[in-house]
């Protein structure tokens, strides 16, 4: 896919000779890569208020164009006109790289997302660690949010927020160790390799409590509910973007947003076979659906997780802050570990087709 | 022990959330009761105490006769009203203002006026350009009363078998 463009580019412009052309693609790249995932985040926040309404018996937006097709671009330019107000006795400073710094990770992350067989920017040797290393720079967005705003609610929401992530970064790692021994490969590329052949060949059957810790996990690192403390409306208001207005708002919204897009993408990578069919090895209905490109399927897959986000956030009330930690250190922590030995000892004997 | 090991498998087996989930995924392809309020209105009732309104009779002579029991029985005095003998010699009001940040919509007035001129019309959606459009005098009443003349009379009409 990308050699194609490589050459197309090498072609057209001959003379850029090397060093500028490969700049170009690199930019390409990168524009092809966040575009769609921009268009992605503005519709996923239509689809929120709509499945939710729709849970609640509403109708949801349906003003802006057909059926509120296009709220989210009113959304996006009422957000683009408003005043970024500062607090005036903010650090400006870091009042301003919070936003950047809760942004640039969550775009970041997705520089070593394999979408596809061939459709990726890099092939990180490390991925699945680079992922959880740059997913958590993330938190300084919020903490400095937090700080920076010198208000009570942000800071006390930055507080809340920071201590539960660093808490679920360490399931989210423990989950990724089980997914790595499985694979025996910290690339995710080959980890989705790894499962190929099949739906009985995906990792969530022999990691299937680890997905469940996964995908609770990743609502809690997303701050989506029923964990999202950071930004409890019913004590704290608006947590850490209290003070917020404007395109810095909008850049808290939409890393909120692309995070989860990455989680429910990682969700899939890890156990649900990326980008493969799931009806590899099927006799009939493999070369029926040979036609389909192994990006939807994994688009398919991603959207599921990601109703799943709506679906959750519509049915459960917040969880109080101490309920969160018990969940996360008294049961999640020892299941992972009790897991981790379960998966060594399927590894020492062989089981099934994973390992 | 056995009930604590059936609360762990309960609890591990997430039954407490697939059976919440399973409600709002029912709900997801239910009917919906939102009512598209510019385009789709609720019914109301004939009794229905909205935006006042003075009628006249189907000669065009305005009904009022400025009896001043509206007046008298506004709780929120939010009616005042001034007359004059006309040169026929009837009685007939100059001035009727109503208040409508006063009014509190108890429809009294209505109940109260001998020849059903008063009334209170099932206009809801309403609003005022400037301050002083809150009050409504005789004009502005009889030119409610003139636009919405057939809709007045149909709830009189509907109401009547209970009054």
């Amino acid at each position: 896919m990308w050699q194609g463009l490589v050459d197309l580019i090498h072609n057209w412009i001959p003379w850029f000779d090397g060093g500028l052309a490969d700049v170009l693609i690199i930019l390409i790249k990168g524009v092809a890569l966040i575009l769609p995932l921009i268009i992605m985040m503005a519709y996923m926040t239509y689809a929120e208020r709509k499945v939710i309404g729709y849970m609640q018996l509403r109708i949801g937006p349906n003003r802006v164009g057909p059926i509120g097709l296009l709220q989210p671009f009113a959304d996006v330019f009422k957000m683009m006109f408003k005043e970024i107000i500062f607090p005036s006795k903010a650090n400006i400073y870091l009042f301003v790289l919070a936003p950047i710094l809760a942004f640039v990770p969550a775009i970041a992350v997705w520089a070593v997302i394999p979408l596809g067989q061939d459709f990726f920017i890099t092939n990180l040797d490390v991925s699945l660690l680079y992922v959880l290393a740059i997913g958590s720079v993330g938190v300084y967005g919020i903490i400095l949010a937090g700080w920076a705003s010198n208000s009570k609610y942000p800071l006390l929401g930055a507080l809340r927020s920071a201590s539960l992530l660093v808490s679920y970064e360490i399931v989210i790692g423990f989950v990724a160790v089980t997914v790595v021994m499985t694979a025996s490969s910290v690339n995710l590329n080959e980890i989705v390799s790894g499962q190929s052949g099949g739906i009985w060949n995906w990792y969530w059957i022999p990691l299937f409590p680890m997905m469940i810790v996964f995908w609770i996990s990743a609502l809690t690192e997303t701050n989506r509910a029923p964990f999202d403390v950071v930004e409890g409306e019913s004590e704290i208001v608006g947590g850490t973007h209290v003070e917020y207005s404007g395109m810095f708002f909008a850049l808290f919204f939409m890393a909120e947003y692309i995070n989860m897009i990455m989680m429910a993408t990682l969700a899939v990578l890890m156990f649900f076979g990326g980008w493969h069919s799931p009806f590899e090895g099927v006799p009939y209905l493999e070369g029926l659906f040979a036609f389909v490109p192994d990006m939807i399927w994994l688009l398919i897959k991603m959207s599921f997780f990601l109703f799943l986000y709506l679906w959750i956030r519509a049915t459960f009330p917040r969880y109080r802050y101490d309920q969160i930690m018990r969940l996360c250190w008294k049961v999640f922590l020892p299941l992972t570990i009790v897991w981790i030995m379960a998966v060594a000892l399927m590894t020492q004997l062989h089981i099934g087709p994973w390992f | 022990m056995i009930n604590k090991a059936k609360k762990l498998i309960k609890d591990f087996g997430l039954s407490e959330i697939r059976a919440g989930m399973k409600i709002t995924a029912k709900q997801l392809t239910n009917d919906k009761i939102t009512v598209q309020f510019p385009e789709e209105r609720t019914p109301i009732s004939p009794r229905f105490r909205g935006l006042h309104a003075l009628r006249r009779y189907p000669n065009g002579e305005e009904r009022c006769i400025a009896c001043k029991l509206c007046e008298a029985v506004c709780p929120a005095n939010a009616i005042t009203i001034e007359s004059e003998m006309r040169e026929d010699g009837t009685r007939r009001t100059t001035q009727y203002d109503i208040d409508l940040f006063k009014c509190i919509f108890c429809g009294f007035c209505e109940e109260a006026c001998p020849v059903d001129a008063i009334v209170e019309t099932h206009i809801f959606d309403y609003a005022f350009e400037s301050r002083e459009g809150s009050v409504i005098d005789k004009k502005g009443l009889l030119k409610i009363g003139e636009k919405h003349e057939k809709a007045i009379s149909k709830a009189r009409l509907e109401d009547s078998k209970y009054r």
